[in-house]
């Protein structure tokens, strides 16, 4: 009985070391609607970015050749008119998400969270230790994401990412890059941290925080979308610009008042030190 | 802008703690695992993409034995063919009967659980897609050698060698190609077609298999391959994930005749969901890929040739061409600066193209 008793308290020691009677991780429950917050960073999530207008973005110069190339036309071609955004660009845009939780029936542990978006793709995030799949495996718009918790917040991490854009002006994204995000959850606050890695088309890691608040009341419908003949246009033609004939690249610099290589954008353009650089472009002292 | 945006928690800890997690993130990119000597990925139903032997393979396993689109290297046929052998072991073994149920009127379980799955069944078919020995190096090993066809073939001599053998199929641009280059006998196709496309006769493990000819792309040579039931599409050298098209001028190609092709694949190919998945396109190399992945490509293609024509139309030379980079918006995804495709030697094809009969 009392070797009975030591075994209990042995069990009951281990379990309290454990914390067996707590959630066994910290872990918070990211499952809800979530709306986004539309006046943060409003200028560029809903009228859009200006063309031309790179700053804060750390490109290179492929980047920004790429984007001088293009023209917005381009959205009316059959292969883009019900391409949504991308795993990377979809939290900045007017979409809201939903997230539930998938739970092992049997040992209670979640084992993946799924987030969808309106107008947009479903994301699984696992966590259930599955591999990743081959390099040669096809690229989706959602890629693919394994998570796990760092503390109470949800670490994410993706790859086999299709090409898309980090900007709506043309800014692009290749589908070399990874993405890292962190889902931290405040009370009825969201925020939603991606990093974005490109070897192609960055220069340095790409950070964006978004916000969204838990609305109880939000539902995301399906949202089909039909490709239609927008232009009667010969079959092949492709708009694009020549190269250093986009007259749409001043307009950035045109409305904001700023020199024309400020709004080109570059890893300096990202930092507060850059005021010095516009200052000295724009001929002032201080 | 980043650095400006409201967080939701506003305490100093709280936005040491992001920098914290932020900062780790930085310092660690998700990696992809390195790939095996032939990395195999499914595709769809029979379907599969074999990658490292050369060219990409397309191998269609099951009930009816094995279909191969181009046999890869002749340096990795041994490799390929025990991948494929090990391939179908592993779906046999996947596939086994349900055992049995026990009871006193039926069988001992023992007998059927005890054997071995049954031999792979033999290479059946090949269909080169080009005449590049990255595409036929396979055809004398894989196919003449250790495949077995339905029907006919080469016979030599004596009808009882009709059954020897795959049936190895190919434009017949592509026969005259290999048989000026004087490659082996038993690397050449044993069936030709001349047609504008070929089909199969009947299903092969459950697929319609048609074969669609691309006159002036790559080469004159090419071939589409298209499983009908499965809903996959095989570009051979039309298509890259890991470079810009190889044109070879000598031989026919163009990048016209490139940009043909990939056209003519978005009008087959259907998206399932959002310009995604749907038809799947296996390229020459690289990964699997969509509609959408072509497209990209055909974007790509069409605005460096417009851009390439106009600069001819301005007197541009092929040096002042070439310095002017044509191909800077893309070189660090499909660039090469090595190896035996060059973006410089993209660029000269390229131009060759667009000069050509002035």
């Amino acid at each position: 009985m009392v070797k009975g008793y030591c075994r209990l308290g042995s069990v009951l020691a281990v379990a309290a070391l454990l914390g067996i009677a707590a959630p066994a991780r910290a872990q918070m429950d990211l499952a809800g609607d979530w709306q986004a917050l539309m006046h943060e960073d409003q200028l560029e999530r809903i009228p859009g970015p200006e063309l031309g207008e790179f700053f804060g973005v750390p490109i290179n110069e492929a980047a920004r050749a790429r984007a001088e190339l293009w023209d917005a036309a381009i959205q009316t071609l059959p292969e883009w008119q019900c391409r949504p955004h991308g795993a990377d660009y979809i939290t900045r845009g007017p979409s809201p998400p939903r997230i539930w939780k998938e739970v092992d029936p049997s040992s209670r542990q979640i084992t993946a969270f799924h987030a969808e978006w309106l107008r947009s793709i479903e994301r699984p995030f696992y966590m259930d230790g599955r591999d990743r799949p081959s390099q040669n495996a096809a690229h989706t718009w959602g890629g693919f994401a394994t998570a796990h918790w760092v503390g109470d917040v949800l670490k994410v991490s993706t790859t086999h990412l299709k090409e898309d854009y980090v900007r709506r002006n043309g800014l692009p994204r290749s589908d070399k890059a990874t993405l890292t995000e962190f889902l931290i959850r405040n009370g009825d606050y969201l925020t939603w941290v991606t990093i974005t890695h490109d070897p192609v088309y960055l220069d340095a890691p790409f950070i964006r925080t978004t916000d969204h608040f838990l609305n109880r009341a939000q539902q995301v419908p399906p949202y089909p979308c039909e490709v239609v003949a927008e232009i009667d246009r010969p079959r092949g033609v492709v708009p694009h610009h020549f190269p250093g004939e986009n007259p749409q690249l001043q307009e950035a610099a045109a409305r904001w008042g700023v020199p024309f290589e400020a709004t080109q954008g570059g890893p300096a353009t990202m930092y507060p030190e850059y005021q010095e650089t516009l200052r000295r472009l724009m001929g002032g002292s201080n | 802008m980043a650095g400006r945006q409201h967080m939701g928690r506003s305490a100093p800890g709280f936005r040491a703690g992001l920098l914290a997690l932020a900062c780790g993130a930085l310092l660690a990119a998700p990696q992809v695992r390195g790939q095996e000597a032939i990395d195999i990925v499914w595709i769809n139903g029979p379907l599969y993409l074999l990658s490292g032997a050369g060219a990409n393979v397309t191998a269609s396993v099951g009930y009816d034995g094995v279909l191969l689109v181009d046999s890869g290297s002749q340096a990795m046929s041994d490799t390929l063919l025990r991948a494929i052998r090990g391939l179908q072991q592993r779906l046999a073994e996947a596939n086994r009967p349900a055992p049995l149920p026990g009871g006193a009127e039926t069988r001992s379980s023992v007998v059927q659980n005890r054997a071995p799955a049954a031999p792979p069944k033999p290479v059946r078919y090949i269909i080169n897609t080009s005449a590049g020995l990255d595409h036929i190096g396979g055809n004398q090993l894989i196919g003449a050698e250790e495949g077995v066809t339905f029907t006919g073939g080469n016979v030599a001599g004596n009808i009882a060698d009709a059954g020897e053998g795959a049936a190895v199929y190919a434009h017949e641009r592509v026969m005259q190609r290999l048989v000026t280059d004087n490659v082996p006998f038993p690397m050449l196709p044993t069936a030709t077609y001349y047609q504008a496309s070929n089909k199969l006769s009947h299903f092969f493990n459950g697929d319609g298999v048609r074969m669609v000819h691309m006159p002036a792309a790559h080469s004159d040579g090419d071939t589409i391959v298209q499983f009908t039931r499965s809903d996959v599409i095989v570009t051979g050298e039309i298509f890259s994930q890991t470079g810009y098209p190889r044109i070879d001028v000598a031989r026919g190609g163009t990048i016209n005749g490139v940009l043909d092709a990939l056209n003519y694949i978005l009008d087959v190919a259907i998206p399932e969901f959002r310009t995604e998945g749907g038809t799947m396109i296996v390229p020459a190399r690289g990964r699997l890929s969509d509609s959408a992945d072509v497209g990209y490509y055909r974007d790509m293609l069409t605005i460096i040739r417009d851009n390439m024509q106009e600069m001819i139309k301005r007197g541009m030379t092929l040096e002042q061409i070439k310095a002017a980079r044509p191909t800077k918006a893309y070189d660090p995804r499909f660039g090469a600066d090595s190896g035996p495709w060059t973006t410089e030697m993209f660029v000269e094809a390229v131009y060759a193209n667009l000069t050509a009969g002035r």
